[in-house]
């Protein structure tokens, strides 16, 4: 629970590196996932070629949801990738987390504000992008002033809304979850035979839970993705 | 709860607290993510992609072969459809011209067989008449000679008994004169 992070500063940055460590694990976990489902690709698909068909179906389907495939089509591939990349991320804290000295090293990567927060930013700065890219820079800047001009402050502070919640609501969920677990098995599961004991149950209940969070707030992340982009770059709503 | 490291915890549950920002840790998470974008794509989502298309290009022109053959199917069916009712037509005209030349020709046979009947009819009836004739005449001719026998024989017979002596005795007289 209370841990210290590796913090180490070069060049004026200060890097945590756990966090650089869980993030390069998750993004290797992806990557492997990906290349070896789709290594063998057949016209007939058999076994994980039609398990990462499914995940490419079920982002284009939330894209479809939110904008017309021809708009939302070129945003394939960042929805996969984030998709994969969160959930992935989400359920590495889960089964262990590795402590040594006091210092946490095994944990999501998304139970970070900076590395949710980095995501968030990173879909919001891509909204404003095809936003421009795609309707001009005067059509874009016109929707911040509707329906009504005086809408234009609300507008400003729902972007920087948009990230925030964007990013916390990730954080909060996974953080919460890696808390708790922490406190069974730091906590409860430490404090002798009996607690031991006590701490099994609700704690298979809780990563039960969490596997479950993990993949709804990968779930709700790409689809806010998505929503937010659709918001710049449609011409009609 | 012995170790706790306040500017860490405060760092991770305050934003904005500027001192505190991993910013080495956001940077690394951008360039992570971009680099594992372009790689999935290049390595995965593409490749994927791509076969995915094709696919869908296969299906989409199984579907428009299958459409075709259906159509051309459906062109055959209506084809031999039509032709078989020609065939049937036909059938029904032959059967029907067949049924005609027969009636025609039963009426050709009947009337022949009739004329002919008609025919060997007359002359029955002419050798029947020429017979009768034939018959006639020779009766006739009978008559004649049974009508004289029969005259006789009247004639014998109508003599009295004075006669009938005197007839014998003749006859007696010739047979003994002639003796």
């Amino acid at each position: 629970m209370e841990h210290k992070a590796p913090i180490v500063r070069y060049f004026g940055l200060s890097f945590n590196l756990a966090d650089m460590l869980m993030i390069t694990i998750a993004s290797a976990v992806v990557f492997l996932i990906a290349v070896l489902s789709t290594r063998k690709l057949a016209m007939k698909p058999t076994g994980v070629q039609n398990f990462m068909e499914w995940v490419m179906d079920f982002v284009k389907n939330i894209i479809n949801s939110t904008m017309d495939w021809k708009t939302g089509g070129r945003f394939h591939i960042l929805g996969i990738t984030i998709i994969m990349y969160v959930f992935v991320a989400n359920m590495l804290g889960l089964p262990f987390s590795i402590e040594i000295n006091h210092t946490l090293w095994w944990k999501s990567p998304t139970a970070d504000p900076g590395v949710t927060l980095t995501l968030a930013v990173l879909v919001v700065g891509l909204s404003h992008y095809y936003g421009v890219k795609m309707k001009g820079t005067a059509a874009y800047g016109k929707e911040f002033f509707k329906p009504f001009w005086f809408m234009f402050p609300i507008k400003i502070i729902e972007e920087f809304a948009n990230t925030l919640t964007l990013g916390l609501r990730l954080y909060g969920n996974i953080y919460a979850g890696e808390i708790l677990l922490a406190l069974l098995a730091g906590g409860l599961a430490q404090s002798g035979h009996f607690g031991w004991l006590a701490a099994a149950v609700p704690m298979l209940a809780w990563q039960g839970f969490s596997v479950f969070v993990g993949a709804i707030q990968a779930f709700i992340f790409t689809m806010l993705t998505m929503v937010y982009l659709s918001h710049k770059v449609s011409t009609d709503h | 709860m012995k170790g706790v490291n306040y500017g860490v915890l405060t760092s991770s549950l305050v934003l904005g607290a500027a001192i505190h920002v991993n910013y080495g840790t956001i940077l690394f998470q951008l360039v992570m993510f971009i680099i594992l974008m372009s790689l999935l794509k290049k390595f995965a989502w593409g490749p994927l992609m791509g076969i995915m298309k094709e696919r869908e290009d296969h299906v989409a022109g199984e579907i428009t072969a299958a459409e075709n053959s259906r159509q051309e199917a459906k062109k055959l069916l209506e084809e031999q459809r039509s032709l078989l009712k020609e065939a049937r037509n036909d059938a029904q005209s032959l059967i029907e011209s067949a049924k005609k030349q027969g009636d025609i020709q039963r009426e050709e046979i009947i009337a022949a067989s009739r004329t002919e009947a008609e025919r060997i009819k007359e002359a029955a009836r002419v050798e029947i008449e020429l017979q009768k004739e034939k018959a006639v005449a020779a009766i006739r001719e009978q008559v004649a000679s049974l009508s004289v026998l029969i005259a006789s024989k009247v004639i014998e017979k109508e003599l009295s008994a004075a006669d009938q002596d005197k007839l014998i005795n003749e006859y007696i007289q010739e047979a003994g004169e002639k003796r």
